[in-house]
């Protein structure tokens, strides 16, 4: 598990709203994105307005060892060292690209500034955008950058972000996702990532932290988190595990990547990742058949030697099967209940799985 | 040949004289009054929205006889401000300012009171993330972005002063450089049967308060494209 102790944040809330009750109660390191997963109205959002101070809810809360909340204290907004990126783009219509990039950099005292302008602007690829000049003139994408980079500047000293990718096109999202993963790689200040989409989380979060019905129902490192049969990830229809590998092998004849990892070897289409470099892989569960015997004669590249956990009935037709692949990782495939009885899969039993599809992300 | 005589271009300053000092004293009594009605839910908010918007349905000579009895010397607050020394208001330009920014008042809150609204929270909360503190967001953020609203009860509540004439009658009288405000001015013409001199200060009267309202409109118009 995590570390989550003096450092880090530790929260605990309850509040009662017209509609729904949150009663959370969660940590997260210190380091790292924590992803707020759940279904719409799980309070997810609400949890994290929480944290920032925008909504009051009775309970305590610690950052980094310092107590922004308990039964006597309430620390304001404004003096929350936090960084907060809302769902849409929420810049200032009445300033200028660089005066919203600037407001609150002014409002940080100078000895407390660790993030410049010139920073933010290359991380973030700003340079563009602020010789444009009016917000209105930018796409809800690169106003969403901006966002980002004004919510930098006060050098939080913890990011909040609620959804920033739900109110863009497909394209503004994988134009920004980028900057998002350099971000998660150049700060080394906790990042809490509100989101509903399981591919982002695969993407982005170190920890996960799941919700329902304004409850923390589960939380923990990602790809333990996401493999987890009782867990209702593991049942959406993109439900799939993450796997840390390394570029290993370029094979320019059939512009393929090898990843290895302790579990044994994906092939992927080409990357441009260099050699030896940490890239992420994300294998579906439905993707991953199952075969009891070596399969001979197959188009298929990956084929894993793993050993069934556990099984678990999904619906009247399908179950989904846990499998372990090497000493660290898990595979999860989601198959008919015809083919486990045919097959007569149990746990403890050695299979081939077979993988089709590999997004490395 | 008539032209205005200095009895009426007196009444002619006196009237953008009140005009001008009871818009700038609306505008920081309403303003804080809009904050407040834009976001306070509590149960007696409606009382307080009622009562600032009485003056859009009473006729102007009752809330003129009420101000008269309430500052006259037998009133409470005419008790009060001869206590204090400062005399009685009625028949003086401060009864009159008084008045004015009484009866303006739903003018000057109304269009702030709707920008603040239309504003919303998001852009404050914004703003408190990025570590403004409650005045800040409100300097920073509330006042520039409610500004079109700022422009209309400028316009609103200078131009409703001007016209007034119930309450200046009632409170005010006809006192020459103290209390006779163009309105008043007009209609003594009038009943005098100097139809003459009243259409002089009718017609510029009409001419001003359009002037007024285009510099107003256009100055706002270019205001809003050189601030963006």
């Amino acid at each position: 598990m995590s570390t989550v102790n003096e450092h880090g944040i530790r929260a605990e809330f309850k509040l009662q709203l017209d509609s729904f009750a949150l009663d959370a109660d969660f940590g997260a390191p210190t380091v790292g994105v924590t992803a707020l997963f759940g279904p719409s109205g799980s309070g997810k959002t609400t949890l994290l307005r929480c944290i920032a101070g925008l909504e009051r809810a009775t309970g305590s809360l610690r950052v980094n060892g310092e107590t922004w909340q308990d039964g006597a204290k309430f620390l304001p907004v404004h003096r929350r060292p936090l960084g907060y990126v809302f769902q849409e783009t929420s810049l200032f219509p009445h300033l200028s690209v660089r005066a919203n990039l600037e407001y609150g950099l002014k409002r940080v005292a100078p000895a407390e500034r660790r993030v410049s302008l010139e920073q933010v602007t290359e991380w973030l690829g700003l340079e563009r955008l602020i010789a444009r000049g009016d917000p209105a003139k930018l796409s809800g994408g690169e106003r969403q950058r901006i966002a980002i980079g004004r919510a930098l500047l006060t050098s939080p000293r913890i990011l909040l972000m609620d959804e920033p990718l739900s109110a863009l096109d497909t394209r503004s999202k994988q134009d920004i996702l980028p900057y998002l993963e350099r971000l998660h790689r150049e700060l080394n200040i906790p990042v809490l990532y509100v989101s509903h989409a399981l591919d982002e989380v695969a993407r982005l979060a170190d920890h996960l932290v799941l919700l329902e019905h304004g409850r923390v129902i589960a939380s923990g490192a990602v790809q333990e988190t996401l493999a987890r049969l009782d867990l209702p990830t593991a049942h959406l229809d993109d439900a799939g595990v993450v796997i840390e590998a390394a570029v290993s092998e370029h094979d320019e004849k059939y512009h393929l990547t090898r990843l290895d990892f302790p579990g044994g070897q994906l092939w992927v289409g080409r990357t441009d990742q260099p050699f030896g470099s940490r890239v992420r892989a994300r294998l579906l569960a439905r993707d991953v058949s199952i075969a009891t015997q070596q399969p001979q004669g197959t188009s298929i590249n990956n084929v894993l030697n793993a050993r069934i956990v556990e099984i678990r009935d999904e619906g009247p037709d399908k179950v989904v099967v846990r499998m372990r692949v090497g000493d660290e990782d898990m595979l999860l495939s989601r198959i008919t209940r015809r083919s486990r009885d045919h097959l007569a899969l149990a746990a403890g039993m050695a299979v081939y799985a077979q993988v089709k599809t590999v997004a490395l992300m | 040949m008539h032209t205005l005589n200095p009895d009426d271009l007196q009444a002619v300053w006196l009237t953008l004289k009140l005009a001008s000092v009871a818009t700038l004293l609306l505008l920081l009594i309403a303003t804080p009054l809009a904050w407040w009605l834009a976001h306070n839910r509590k149960w007696y908010r409606s009382i307080v929205a009622a009562l600032v918007a009485l003056p859009l349905v009473l006729p102007p000579t009752v809330l003129g006889f009420y101000l008269l009895i309430l500052l006259g010397p037998e009133g409470p607050v005419g008790e009060l401000t001869r206590a204090m020394h400062l005399g009685t208001l009625p028949f003086t330009f401060a009864g009159l300012v008084v008045g004015s920014v009484l009866f303006s008042l739903p003018f000057a809150v109304q269009p702030i009171r709707n920008a603040f609204e239309s504003i919303g929270r998001r852009p404050l909360e914004v703003a408190a993330t990025l570590r403004a503190s409650g005045w800040d967001r409100f300097v920073s953020v509330a006042l520039p972005l409610a500004r079109p609203g700022f422009l209309t009860a400028i316009i609103l509540a200078f131009a409703h002063t001007v016209g007034e004439f119930g309450v200046v009658l009632m409170l005010g009288g006809n006192i020459p450089g103290e209390t006779r405000v163009l309105s008043v001015a007009i209609y003594n013409h009038v009943e005098a049967m100097e139809y003459g001199a009243a259409h002089w200060l009718a017609g510029s009267m009409v001419l001003f308060s359009f002037l007024v309202l285009l510099g107003l409109y256009l100055a706002g118009g270019r205001l809003a494209r050189v601030m963006r």
